[in-house]
């Protein structure tokens, strides 16, 4: 295994080397169709896409550094149940991660999906993208945003912010996929290294009859990376666990939510088939209202906004990978994102759990062990 | 102020070995204070944690999960499974100052009627030292 490839950049374009690749892949028989970001219009958001005409692959761009959505979730779409093909999906690290999480609990599959990774530089807020392309065409904008060397981070590249997750994020190398695009440490102008991280990647890598390139960096590059985010994320919960510290923090903190569920439906590992909290449970009646406002003398309406963002916490921080989806789908900008990892951490260190590390671990709210945390369980007498 | 406040407490206890216990404790006329609020459940592997939130969140000043014995679980590993959810709280509730005593797990079995008086009874008494639950005095939540 860990064959490298090299990948040949032309026009210093190496979004272009990348759409080749993808249409060798979508050349090869046993792929029917590519997921992967699309310029549609000419400009604006790529959206994720499946294309299967490999003349449509010049849109695509996966190299943007917008993040629309969390892709796990389509590609569960995709992957629920036979086609008969192949597919092959361009994600980010936290996408597979994710992907893996969706896997895990029989909401997608591995079969049929050829996994492309490619080392991520971060991304931008949707709202801050559009400040980002400033009206530039944006494939234009991709290739100033990476510049001639891949793998330091540009925060200000465009006069805004990369978002805060991705600042934050110490996995800019993808785990699990198939096929990894060595973006850090390349030179942008000249060659990307493909490498194959597993036996069906290394298969398709070998039918591309791509030439074999060198180290060039890759590691080094990738570890000053995950040292510069891992610092920024320390400082992050550290921040966030100030400032959350008790119900009554917590509760300002979250004093602008409205409980629109956003973060919920934009949460790639908020895995249940109906919410609880779109049911009828919540349906509660005018005089319980009356009762519970009467009790204290003011009820906030409307009303279970910290219950909910502690089920939340529950039921998905065991497998939060820290897209931070959330955070960008939130309307009144509440930093949900810095919350639910923070509260992840613990809960992940607790279980020693690393959501998408590994097929084999099983989410452990699925399973128990016979002699464990004995700690928890109390003894009267 | 601490000595005129009275807690409130929910028990979440299992149909087969605390509810049970918690009869037996009755008829035996044994001496419990009066500030446990009973629900039954099948099994402690029912109590998702959002029952145990939502009822610190409502009022309760401490919940109580009580079920089977390891070993002796009508379905066989329920109180197992209620034991991880129990350690998630253990972890997520005190970064928001939830005190983790607040939340008790314990294994009560249906013979075991002193054993219920005495969880109980001591479960009130911690809770009635630590003090009302932050919950109580806020307008939002």
């Amino acid at each position: 295994m860990a064959t490298t490839a090299k990948l040949q950049v032309e026009n210093n374009n190496p979004v272009v080397a990348i759409q080749g690749l993808l249409r060798g892949l979508l050349e090869n028989e046993s792929i029917g169709g590519v997921l992967v970001p699309v310029h549609h219009f000419g400009k604006s958001m790529p959206m994720p896409t499946l294309v299967t005409d490999p003349d449509q692959l010049s849109g695509a761009d996966p190299l943007a550094p917008a993040f629309p959505m969390n892709s796990a979730k389509l590609l569960s779409r995709l992957t629920r149940g036979q086609t008969g093909e192949r597919i092959a999906a361009v994600l980010r690290p936290c996408e597979i991660r994710a992907f893996v999480e969706l896997v895990k609990l029989n909401q997608g599959s591995l079969d049929d999906v050829v996994i492309v990774g490619v080392d991520c530089m971060g991304a931008y807020k949707n709202t801050d993208y559009r400040t980002f392309l400033a009206g530039r065409d944006p494939f234009e904008a991709t290739l100033a945003f990476h510049g001639d060397h891949g793998g330091t981070d540009k925060p200000d590249a465009g006069g805004v912010e990369l978002s805060a997750a991705c600042k934050s994020c110490e996995h800019p190398s993808p785990a699990n996929a198939d096929l990894i695009v060595g973006l850090a440490g390349a030179d942008l102008r000249d060659a990307l290294p493909v490498l194959a991280d597993s036996a069906r990647g290394e298969a398709l890598l070998n039918a591309l009859g791509l030439p074999a390139m060198g180290e060039n960096g890759r590691a080094k590059t990738l570890e000053a990376l995950v040292k510069v985010r891992t610092e920024h994320r320390d400082a992050m919960i550290e921040a966030t666990r100030a400032v959350t510290g008790t119900l009554t923090d917590l509760s300002e903190y979250l004093s602008a939510c409205v409980n629109c569920y956003n973060c919920r439906v934009a949460c790639p590992v908020c895995y249940c088939k109906e919410c609880v909290f779109n049911t009828d449970v919540f349906e509660h009646k005018p005089w319980q209202y009356m009762g519970w406002a009467k009790r204290k003398g003011s009820l906030k309406m409307p009303t279970d906004t910290i219950f909910y963002h502690l089920t939340r916490m529950a039921h998905m921080s065991m497998a939060c990978v820290g897209c931070g989806q959330c955070s960008n789908a939130c309307p009144n900008d509440i930093p949900v994102m810095e919350l639910f990892r923070t509260v992840a951490a613990r809960t992940q260190e607790s279980f020693g759990y690393v959501p998408g590390r590994s097929l084999d671990e099983p989410p452990p709210l699925s399973v128990f062990k016979e002699d464990e945390f004995q700690e928890t369980v109390s003894h009267m007498a | 102020m601490s000595s005129e406040f009275e807690p409130t407490i929910l028990a979440f206890v299992c149909n087969w070995c605390t509810y049970t216990a918690a009869d037996l404790a009755g008829t035996s006329r044994m001496v419990q204070q009066p500030n446990l609020r009973l629900v039954r459940v099948m099994c402690t592997g029912m109590v998702d944690p959002k029952y145990i939130v939502k009822s610190l969140l409502s009022g309760a000043d401490g919940v109580l999960v009580s079920g089977c014995h390891p070993g002796d679980c009508h379905y066989i590993n329920g109180n197992y499974k209620a034991r991880r959810r129990v350690k998630l709280l253990n972890e997520i509730l005190p970064q928001f100052g939830i005190e983790r005593e607040r939340v008790k797990l314990t294994w009560v079995g249906a013979s075991e009627g002193n054993e219920f008086a005495a969880t109980v009874n001591g479960f009130i008494n911690e809770i009635r030292e630590l003090g009302p639950m932050e919950a109580r005095s806020m307008a939002v939540v």
